[in-house]
């Protein structure tokens, strides 16, 4: 009961996690029906400009309070990897709309390649171990076999992707931009021909999406303390899976899926084996897209002839 | 050539035509150079100017390189006001009909093809009589022998991706299949190479069907990430399953290549004394190089002639539209699982030389850069030309040898510059750059198989992709 209970709190921060990433994945593929390879990799990077902002922060600065900081660091974060995702789409993608369809997806495969081996260069190839942070942890259950605990982190976790996802959710909802955002991803040509700026709105959507996967960057950095240049591959497909297993196209289905996703992988390696987690991913992956192309909240895809 | 003497109105728009005509005005030019060098500092700021790196304690201090971001600034700045003032150039005119491409370029595309073809069989002598055994050495093996690997792996690719036009991310998985194969086989029970390499290339292509079995309902972006994501899972099997593979550490000691029998030692059983010459161990490197050029040929013939049979215009009639193809009555089931399975066929035959060759196989030679890059091998080349796949093999994998050739630059840049960690960067730049700029790779227009009368090459932007 312990391992469990301590499983599901470090699942649904995990997922959190991967929610916030499968966001930018699936906002993406509504918009422009293209697998943003590089959005993984988009993550990674902001882990490491989390990384360098608390260091300089404290180095230069000599700012040592952490809530002070962290809302720094989140904001400075989200805005430069927005940047960055604008600038990647601009170059990348958008001469790639008309284009046969796999184009697109070369091009962010190779976008994928460079942005990892661009941080591999310009910070080297080792492990950087971020200053604990938020270390403190509360104790829910003690005296059994095994305390179950929670810590500051995943707290801050789970509240800042809740915060988050309602200010996002407002954005999507109620804003001229959320609306064009909707009104692209059900038919482009009707948008623009009603006088909706396509690629401004394409635009936003990738910035936005940065933005959300700066925040898990962020996170992911608070949360592990370790961040690699190799470190967007894996967690990048695993979002993925989160996207494609809540229905691609659907955000509360990226969010949801993100969550199984967290579950499935800490569940797996607390009672089977940790060895074989990522092939748990890979295999839900396949399984989903193989048996459920739609996943749990997707809508069905016509196929036009 | 002609186009040069021949009188007649100068185009429009090019610079030598008159003092600044055509040229744009500066000061807008500047400001939206400006603009873009604002945004490449904002972009490599963290990123570039401040590098982490752990002290004496292991804890991580910042060393501030302002210069790199001042750098990637002006670098920006000036790339886009070469843009920004650079004449704007004339549409180019789309082509109308298929040009049937004149005799004379056909024979010359023939005899640089043969004459290509010389230079590769001779490369081994030419590059032995210029530099001597021990000079050789490094030119067969690194340049010769790695980019055949690769131009045998593109032209498996080429079947699945370039052919039936399925995006295929996990080729390397087929690839660890057949050095696997091999080396299990030769390590546990001695099986000689010359019965691994066709079990390695069968094992291979069954592998294909049975990954190829659950992909056959999908199509594009989401075949390509479930290959990626068997791709995937087939190495993290190789890293876990250390029973039989011994995990991480991989497998050594395989037994290196025989010449059918006679191995590559100086004892009296060696290759040399039976031949009666002088041991030295550029034989076996030459006799590899052989090997794989042959293996190499074998494959791009195999894929040339298939490419006449139905199955092989079947693959055709798939990549350009699945649904005609349903509807026409193909069997896309067939010609699917064809594709994977000889396109893995071909990457076990590869695996297998790779495991002979090197002596030592590991999980980590079996990753996903390594699909990405015979992926980009093909991208660039042009899906479906042989002859392009082959030039992009050896710009990618010969650039990146080079690039460890680069050591006078360690004197501009100082110590710590290491060129090879670039070729990855480079790739993945390479594939964007080439996306954008012609999406069809080098060798961008088809020659269909079937034609009628005389063969017209099609160019490119005639050529209208269907979904799939």
């Amino acid at each position: 009961m312990e391992v469990f209970l301590q499983q599901l709190i470090n699942g649904l921060t995990l997922g959190s996690i991967y929610g916030l990433i499968a966001i930018g994945y699936t906002m993406v593929f509504g918009i422009i029906g293209m697998v943003n390879f590089a959005h993984g990799d988009v993550f990674m990077l902001s882990a490491f400009i989390a990384l360098i902002l608390f260091l300089a922060l404290q180095q230069f600065l000599g700012i040592d309070a952490l809530g002070a900081s962290f809302v720094v660091v989140m904001i400075v974060s989200m805005a430069l990897t927005g940047l960055w995702n604008f600038v990647i789409e601009r170059l990348a993608y958008r001469r790639l709309r008309g284009s046969f369809r796999l184009a697109p997806l070369i091009s962010a495969i190779g976008m994928s390649i460079f942005l990892s081996n661009f941080v591999y260069v310009a910070q080297g190839p080792r492990n950087k171990s971020a200053p604990p942070m938020f270390g403190e942890v509360i104790k829910l259950t003690s005296g059994g076999s095994y305390d179950v605990t929670l810590s500051y982190k995943q707290i801050l976790i789970v509240v800042v992707t809740i915060v988050l996802l309602a200010a996002f959710w407002f954005v999507v909802q109620k804003t001229p931009l959320g609306r064009a955002q909707r009104a692209c991803e059900q038919d482009a040509k009707m948008a623009a021909l009603l006088g909706i700026d396509v690629n401004r709105t394409i635009a936003a959507t990738f910035v936005i999406g940065a933005a959300l996967a700066a925040v898990a960057g962020v996170l992911y950095m608070l949360y592990y303390g370790v961040v690699n240049a190799a470190d967007g591959f894996v967690p990048g497909v695993k979002a993925f899976t989160a996207a494609v297993l809540g229905g691609i196209g659907s955000i509360p289905g990226a969010v949801l899926g993100g969550l199984l996703i967290g579950l499935i992988e800490t569940f797996w390696s607390a009672y089977f084996s940790a060895d074989y987690k990522d092939v748990a991913a890979f295999s839900i992956l396949a399984i989903t897209l193989i048996f459920m192309p739609t996943g749990l909240l997707g809508r069905p895809e016509v196929e036009k002839v | 050539m002609a186009g040069a003497t021949q009188p007649g109105p100068p185009a429009s728009g090019r610079p030598g035509n008159g003092p600044n005509a055509g040229w744009k005005p500066v000061a807008p030019a500047l400001a939206d150079a400006a603009r873009y060098g604002l945004i490449a500092g904002a972009l490599a700021f963290p990123i570039l100017a401040l590098r982490a790196e752990p002290d004496f304690s292991n804890k991580l201090v910042l060393q501030p390189r302002w210069s790199w971001m001042l750098f990637a600034a002006l670098g920006a700045f000036l790339i886009r006001l070469v843009f920004a003032l650079a004449p704007a150039r004339a549409a180019r005119p789309k082509p109308t009909a298929a040009e049937a491409p004149s005799a004379g370029a056909r024979t010359a595309t023939k005899a640089f093809a043969a004459f290509g073809l010389g230079i590769i069989v001779a490369w081994p002598f030419i590059v032995l009589l210029t530099l001597g055994p021990s000079g050789a050495l490094k030119w067969i093996d690194n340049y010769g022998i790695q980019i055949l690997i690769y131009v045998m792996l593109g032209w498996g690719l080429n079947i699945v991706v370039g052919l039936a036009g399925l995006l295929d991310l996990g080729y390397v998985a087929f690839y660890a299949v057949g050095a696997y194969a091999y080396a299990l086989l030769a390590t546990n029970y001695g099986v000689s190479f010359w019965l691994c390499l066709p079990l390695a290339g069968i094992l291979a292509a069954f592998w294909g069907i049975l990954l190829g079995f659950p992909v056959l309902r999908l199509r594009g972006d989401y075949l390509a990430i479930v290959t990626l994501a068997f791709g995937e899972i087939i190495r993290v099997v190789l890293v876990n399953f250390s029973a039989l593979t011994n995990g991480d550490a991989g497998i050594a000691s395989i037994p290196r290549v025989t010449f059918f029998g006679l191995p590559f030692v100086a004892g009296p059983k060696g290759f040399a004394a039976w031949f009666g010459i002088p041991f030295s161990p550029i034989h076996r490197v030459v006799f590899l190089y052989y090997l794989i050029l042959i293996l190499a040929l074998v494959t791009n013939l195999v894929t040339l002639r298939l490419r006449r049979l139905p199955i092989g215009r079947a693959w055709e009639a798939l990549r350009e539209d699945e649904i005609a193809c349903r509807s026409l009555g193909l069997d896309t089931t067939k010609i699917k699982l064809t594709a994977f399975s000889l396109g893995a066929m071909f990457g076990g035959f590869a695996g297998a030389f790779f495991a002979v060759r090197q002596g030592f196989v590991s999980p980590s030679s079996f990753n996903f850069v390594e699909s990405a890059t015979i992926l980009a091998i093909v991208v660039l080349g042009g899906r479906g030309s042989q002859i392009g796949v082959a030039a992009a093999a050896i710009a990618i994998v010969g650039g990146s040898e080079l690039l460890r050739e680069l050591d006078f630059l360690k004197q501009v840049f100082g110590d710590n510059f290491d060129p090879t960690q670039y070729r990855m960067l480079l790739v993945g730049l390479a594939m964007v750059v080439m996306m954008n700029w012609r999406p069809r790779g080098f060798v961008s227009s088809r020659s269909p198989t079937i034609f009628l009368g005389e063969r017209r090459a099609i160019s490119a932007d005639l050529v209208q992709e269907g979904r799939g």
